[in-house]
């Protein structure tokens, strides 16, 4: 544990001093550089704001009315037969579509099940790696003004299927 | 696509909704969670301005470029429409590394400037072009060697090992990106197959 915490404590810190000293060494004037790149990231979060929150509420209803927990009853059989386990399948179906969905169920997987438990290294590992693909695309796409986003999503998803199986698979052999 | 889905999720909310009586819910998250989605927003504004000044000085120093010669063997394999000296394959490159070290909020704001430079590459088209698909396919697999929040809910639940889930991550990652990559070439395919027929 120790060596994971001291890099992620040390990294951000060093790769700031290391940018700042090597432009100083290069004569970069340093901070009118900085305030002007700043600039652009206003404009760009105002921009996100009508993807985000089409998004956002479209998966908000679809989650409040109990219509996703509805679709996720009648998707688990199928994950079931794949080897997922019954208990990590709404997780697995939630992380593409919602980052905070999956972190909360994530952490009531945990809870329930104990860190070290199976299911509990399960749920770990599936919301480590993969990421939330309808979250990014939004993002991303709304941030350059793309509409069109053409096979984007559906690599995204199967790459995430892709992801779940193999996070089963390796759990199940590892530990 | 998104349109059918966006319009689905809506849709079949809606109804599920009035069949199962949740309309008081879908309410109450109706507007709560248009206001969580301006939230994010303004909160990526010091994200986005801390981390694209920092990028502009490391730009000007030319250690993107120092960056992309590093790495532009395999990189320029995975994107051949990007030009090999062309900005946009320093800012792939940086939001790479920093996934990897698990630098959330200082990959999102690379993406974006990465994203601008394949734009105009596509001469400022909004349909997203082939290189687009790539670097997101990439990213919604996500890249991380550390995953930082998940060992910090496992230490909040008392883990005999927090970090014992870090190689299982990285071996999963490993396998949904390169699945990534090989599913969007496989897409890439078909769109060029389609388009002489």
């Amino acid at each position: 544990m120790g060596i994971v915490t001291i890099i992620s404590i040390w990294i951000l810190p060093c790769l700031i001093g290391f940018v700042l000293v090597y432009a100083t060494f290069k004569r970069v004037q340093t901070y009118e550089e900085f305030v002007e790149g700043g600039k652009e990231g206003f404009s760009i979060a105002i921009s996100i704001i009508p993807y985000l929150v089409g998004m956002l509420v479209a998966i908000s209803v679809f989650r409040a009315s109990g219509a996703m927990d509805f679709l996720i009853q009648i998707i688990k059989p199928f994950l079931s037969a794949v080897g997922v386990p019954s208990e990590v399948v709404p997780l697995a179906l939630i992380r593409p579509i919602s980052g905070t969905g999956a972190l909360a169920m994530t952490s009531d997987l945990i809870a329930t099940h104990g860190p070290d438990s199976f299911i509990g290294r399960l749920a770990s590992t599936m919301q480590g790696s993969t990421d939330t693909t309808l979250y990014i695309l939004t993002v991303y796409f709304g941030a350059v003004g793309i509409r069109k986003m053409g096979d984007a999503l559906k690599v995204g998803l199967l790459a995430d299927l892709v992801g779940i199986i193999s996070a089963v698979i390796v759990v199940i052999l590892v530990f | 696509m998104v349109n059918i889905i966006w319009v689905f999720m809506f849709v079949f909310g809606l109804l599920f909704a009035a069949i199962n009586g949740t309309m008081d819910e879908v309410n109450k998250v109706l507007f709560k969670s248009a206001q969580e989605a301006v939230v994010i927003c303004i909160g990526l504004i010091s994200i986005l301005v801390f981390w694209l000044g920092l990028m502009n000085i490391a730009k000007t120093a030319g250690l993107l470029d120092k960056l992309t010669g590093l790495f532009r063997p395999v990189v320029s394999r995975i994107f051949p429409e990007v030009p090999k000296d062309h900005p946009a394959m320093g800012y792939i490159l940086s939001n790479m590394v920093a996934n990897l070290f698990g630098l959330g909020n200082a990959a999102t704001p690379m993406g974006i400037k990465a994203m601008e430079e394949m734009k105009r590459l596509n001469n400022d088209r909004v349909e997203a072009s082939r290189s687009m698909i790539t670097f997101l396919a990439i990213n919604t697999s996500s890249l991380t060697l550390i995953p930082t929040t998940v060992i910090a809910i496992r230490m909040n639940y008392e883990s005999a090992s927090p970090t014992e889930i870090v190689g299982t991550t990285i071996i999963a990652t490993a396998c949904s990106t390169i699945s990534a990559i090989l599913i969007d070439r496989y897409f890439y395919t078909r769109r060029v197959r389609k388009r002489r027929l």
